[in-house]
């Protein structure tokens, strides 16, 4: 298969245009000893016979009722999300440099940013990072930046993915990052409180965290603006900002995340939408593309990209990031998702923690322990003897029961950490919990 | 041929003091600046009280394309912002010795006022193109 | 303008969400609860409306030729896209993946030994989601494999071509930045690299073919200087396009690099992304990759255990649906077809390049790589390189990649890529020189430009000085 529209005349015709003898003249700067080297690759294949071999290896992977969250949340996707992201003019364009002929991506961009906004409850969003730990570490390095401290203290409540990646970040930028354990499921407050001094620049908390509990998120802010520190709320299940109080709201000076929970299949964990938003006094701290309103010659409105000065292409090294490609289509497909369902997202994100208490109170009902008998949204940590055990025997039966989490905190051995969204019915659950009586 | 005033000292990055007596000026960039720079959006301006060294960053400027460090033309304690910009950068653009204006300071050497250049040899400086 | 907040009305939306016949789980206090949200409240149909008269809006590859130098805006096959909409991948879990996920565990296995195979480095990670994220992966790497070895090195040197990306990434890592100019032939100046060689250089990143379109003729060179003195060579791949099956990475020289995904290997751009940026390494630069690799006993697996890696680096495994469309397209292309893309490319560039050079300055005129650069010096009437970069929208193009790289005054960067007819390249060059001529006879015609367009002009401007990143009602 290929896709050079140009015959072997056309390339005769333009050597011959060029001055060369052939296309190999070309590539005379190349040295001869290391030119034209042998690569191994499969057969080239027809798009056909392409397809039947993906379709190959992707049936070698299962797909099961998935009790999973951790990070990443199975989410009913409408069909209007699919079909209008399929319109090449939005997904075959690149980064909005050519403001009159982008009006599309800077205006959906420009919704997404008020879409933020409004869940976060704070004053400016950025056009999208790579993920939710990426967000995380960005969203550190602009606290470092701004409070000229380069302490970092974070809850271990905060998933663990986030963690590894904000430590390899700070450890690049030689900051050091201290973790606040946790107690009975959340962050463990006075450990905090001995742990900040004037020299931390931001305190992490996600919530719902790891485990799914709800944080006090307002006492955290508290305790770091009494020190001179930022507050970073931080979350992975973008869907409790509909339920929950908004991180803007309890404190928070930078709120970041994962948003793959809006119209973002888990597609095996890439491509996600990384979230950040902030407060306007760090409009020239914030890295990333941001979108703003304003005229075109004939005074219409228009979109336009601003604030550029900020970004690595003017600012090089001195730049608020390194960061040029962003995820601008799952940015787009959340703009579209948010539009779709709207308000309604807040009867979804009920509908979500309804199940979520269903299904856990069925397994207490089983003889499960709940291990934190702190409010949750739609994820809970559950105990059982042989775990891990049950756990495989399910995933023969149809049933993947949350995941172990012993490797990142060895204390809960035993544990599952379980996830519910509303593609998991009542009736699955009921079915789940007669397979766990006979096994 | 931008505008150079006579009564102006100058330094080889484009501010400008305007010595009010021997130890209190008046800084900004230069009318040769902003037409670099064009339309300037954004100045960060420095704090009230700080104390600065000759050639130090004091503010920065930003346009749509370009952001620009402001250095202190001499030593000194910034004594006054012109808070007005935040909110009419283009203040800088349209008039740079007047309203334009981004801070004053006490001088703290002034002999450090013979190393800069005047006018003439600031529009010397600038038509070699530098 | 409309955004979606025009169509709101309450009552409007009747977007439903299953049955749930239990309503528990009032267990979260109200005090936990908020009350002050405020999405929007639109149709169904508005929404289809609005996004597809949104898209009409947008100009893509789809459109028409899209010039972008270094952006490598070539035709995407559409089965990528619909390998990547499969929902044997797309409801895959990452957090289940080794237990249900072999099939996509299995493609990713394949796509690093292709990537090795193709750039000839020993190990691949597929986790960075973007070529900038792949730079700065691989500074992590050059840090933490100089501080195993107990070296204190300091300073990175940068060409003053490179992309704004390069020394971004290097400064997020504490690395000093050292410029390293270009001779009048757009390659390094070997006498400044001399002069900038010490035992402080950790490495050199060089985009190789480098942002003038140039493949360095000196690279071999290079390469032994940095190694002599015990610096790495990174390379920027953001142009592989053009030497992709033609020459290996590795035997130029580099250590280390990465490689953009959607460029090369053809992932629509997504208006923004997302791309990925996986990274090789040579041998001994492997126990410094990013956790997880996929490895391959019985069943293929997450390898965690690597005591001198630099951590995690993405959320999960990095942008998998972007790998599987690369592994499709190698899959249909192989390595004769791959070969092509690059000899292709770089025709296109030079007939096009040839075709503008005697209309246009062509400030390093020789033999180029799948792009070359041009600029607005001489141009009539002082038109510059944005007035013409707005008129060529007019005549139904994407402009090219304007003022970048730097060191060429009013650059104009174009990149035809392989997938454009030499008609449209004619086309292309016929419009150019159209606009000369207008830029002579009439050039008010391009100072208002474009005209055609959705919206005229757009006020970058009062968009900074009085920033709107939001709408309110």
């Amino acid at each position: 298969m290929s896709f050079l529209p140009n015959s072997d005349d056309d390339i005769l015709a333009m050597c011959s245009e060029i001055g060369v003898s052939s296309i190999e003249d070309l590539f005379c700067d190349i040295p001869a000893s290391i030119k034209n080297p042998t690569i191994q690759l499969p057969q080239a294949l027809s798009e056909q016979e392409a397809l039947t071999h993906i379709l190959h290896i992707g049936n070698a992977n299962e797909q099961l009722c998935s009790l999973v969250g951790a990070g990443i949340y199975n989410h009913y996707v409408p069909a209007v999300v699919d079909h209008l992201v399929s319109r090449s003019e939005f997904y075959t364009a690149y980064t909005p440099y050519q403001p009159e002929i982008s009006q599309g991506t800077l205006a959906a961009i420009f919704e997404f940013q008020t879409f933020i906004c409004r869940l976060t409850g704070m004053d400016i969003a950025n056009a999208s990072m790579y993920d939710g730990a990426t967000a995380l570490a960005e969203a550190v390095l602009m606290a470092i930046r701004s409070t000229g401290k380069n302490r970092v203290l974070c809850s271990a409540t905060v998933h663990p993915h986030y963690r590894d990646v904000l430590s390899a970040y700070l450890w690049a930028s030689d900051a050091q990052l201290a973790i606040v354990p946790y107690k009975q499921g959340l962050t463990d407050y006075e450990q905090l409180s001995h742990m900040i001094d004037d020299n931390v620049a931001c305190v992490i908390v996600q919530s719902p965290n790891y485990f799914g509990a709800v944080e006090d998120v307002a006492s955290i802010a508290d305790s770091a603006h009494n020190h001179g520190a930022l507050c970073i709320a931080t979350f992975t299940e973008a869907l409790s900002l509909a339920l929950l109080k908004s991180p803007g709201s309890l404190g928070a000076d930078i709120t970041c995340g994962e948003g793959q929970s809006f119209g973002n299949y888990p597609a095996c964990g890439g491509p996600l939408l990384g979230i950040l938003a902030c407060r306007s006094k760090f409009m020239r701290t914030i890295p990333g593309r941001l979108v703003g309103k304003t005229v075109d010659e004939e005074g219409r409105d228009a979109f336009v990209m601003t604030l550029q000065t900020r970004e690595q292409h003017i600012r090089r090294q001195r730049a608020t990031s390194n960061i040029c490609t962003n995820e601008g289509l799952c940015a787009l497909r959340a703009t579209i998702y948010l539009s779709l369902v709207g308000n309604k997202l807040i009867e979804l994100a009920r509908i979500n923690h309804a199940l979520a208490s269903y299904c856990c109170s069925r397994l207490v009902a089983l003889g499960y322990e709940r291990v934190f008998t702190v409010p949750f949204f739609n994820e809970f940590v559950i105990r059982v003897d042989n775990a891990k055990e049950i756990r495989n025997r399910l995933l023969d039966n149809g049933y993947a029961l949350g995941i172990s989490i012993d490797t990142y905190y060895p204390e809960l051995n035993d544990c599952l950490l379980l996830g519910v969204t509303e593609s998991v019915s009542n009736n699955d659950i009921d079915n789940l919990v007669e397979l766990l009586q006979t096994i | 041929m931008s505008n150079i005033p006579e009564n102006l000292k100058y330094t080889k990055t484009h501010e400008w003091i305007d010595v009010q007596d021997t130890y209190a000026g008046v800084c900004g960039i230069t009318d040769h600046a902003q037409e670099m720079l064009t339309d300037i959006v954004f100045v960060e301006l420095p704090e009230v009280g700080i104390e600065v060294k000759a050639g130090e960053q004091v503010a920065v400027v930003e346009s749509v394309k370009a952001v620009s460090d402001v250095y202190a033309p001499v030593s000194g304690r910034i004594t006054e912002v012109n808070k007005l910009l935040e909110d009419k950068p283009e203040l800088l653009n349209s008039d740079p010795y007047g309203e334009g204006w981004i801070y004053k300071i006490d001088i703290k050497d002034k002999y450090e006022l013979d190393e800069l250049m005047d006018a003439a040899a600031y529009a010397e400086h600038v038509a070699q193109g530098e | 303008m409309q955004t979606i907040f025009l169509f709101h009305k309450k009552g409007k939306n009747k977007y439903s969400i299953p049955a749930c016949d239990s309503i528990q789980g009032d267990e979260i206090p109200r005090s936990m609860l908020r009350d002050d949200l405020t999405l929007v409240d639109v149709s169904e149909v508005d929404v289809v409306r609005h996004y597809r008269k949104l898209s009409s809006l947008n100009f893509g590859v789809d459109n028409g030729m899209y010039p972008l130098g270094s952006c490598t805006m070539k035709y995407n096959p559409k089965i990528n896209d619909v390998v990547a909409m499969l929902p044997q991948f797309a409801m895959q879990h990452p957090a289940t993946i080794e237990e249900t996920g072999q099939g996509a565990l299995h493609m990713m296995y394949q796509l690093q030994q292709m990537l090795c195979q193709i750039t000839g480095m020993h190990n691949f990670s597929l986790s960075p989601a973007a070529g900038a994220h792949g730079e700065l992966t691989s500074v992590m790497i050059i840090k933490k494999y100089f501080e195993t070895k107990g070296e204190k090195r300091n300073i990175l040197l940068i060409p003053d071509s490179a992309h704004g990306t390069n020394p971004a990434s290097v400064a997020m890592c504490g690395f000093e930045v050292k410029e390293i100019p270009s001779d009048s032939d757009g390659d390094v100046d070997l006498t400044k690299l001399e002069d900038a060689l010490n035992e402080h250089v950790a490495a050199m990143m060089l985009t190789s073919p480098n942002t003038l379109g140039l493949f360095d003729r000196n690279i071999l060179k290079i390469a032994d200087m940095l190694h002599s003195k015990g610096a790495l060579f990174y390379c920027d791949g953001a142009n592989l396009n053009a030497v992709v099956g033609k020459v290996r990475p590795v035997d130029m020289g580099f250590d280390i690099m990465h490689v953009n995904l959607h460029k090369t290997f053809s992932t629509p751009h997504g208006g923004g992304g997302p791309g990925a940026g996986p990274i090789g390494v040579v041998e001994k630069l492997a126990p410094f990759l990013p956790v997880p690799i996929i490895e391959k006993a019985d069943r293929y697996y997450l390898q965690y255990n690597r005591p001198l890696s630099i951590g995690r680096i993405h959320s999960f495994f990095g942008n998998f649906m972007v790998m599987l469309r690369a592994y499709t397209y190698i899959m249909m292309l192989g390595s004769d077809g791959l070969r092509n893309v690059a000899e292709h490319a770089v025709c296109n560039a030079n007939y096009l390049r040839t075709k503008l050079c005697n209309h246009f300055q062509v400030p390093y005129n020789r033999i180029c790589m799948h792009e070359f650069v041009i600029n607005d010096e001489g141009l009539p009437n002082g038109i510059t390189t944005n007035e013409v970069a707005k008129r060529l929208l007019d005549y139904g193009f994407h402009a090219p990649t304007v003022y970048f790289p730097l060191i060429v005054h009013g650059a104009m960067m174009i990149e035809p890529t392989e997938t454009e007819h030499r008609d449209t390249l004619d086309a292309f060059a016929d419009a150019m020189l159209t606009i000369k001529k207008e830029a002579a006879q009439n050039p008010a015609l391009l100072k208002k430009a474009p005209v055609t367009t959705p919206v005229r002009k757009v006020d970058a401007v009062l968009a900074a000085r009085k920033p709107v990143l939001k709408w309110d009602d």
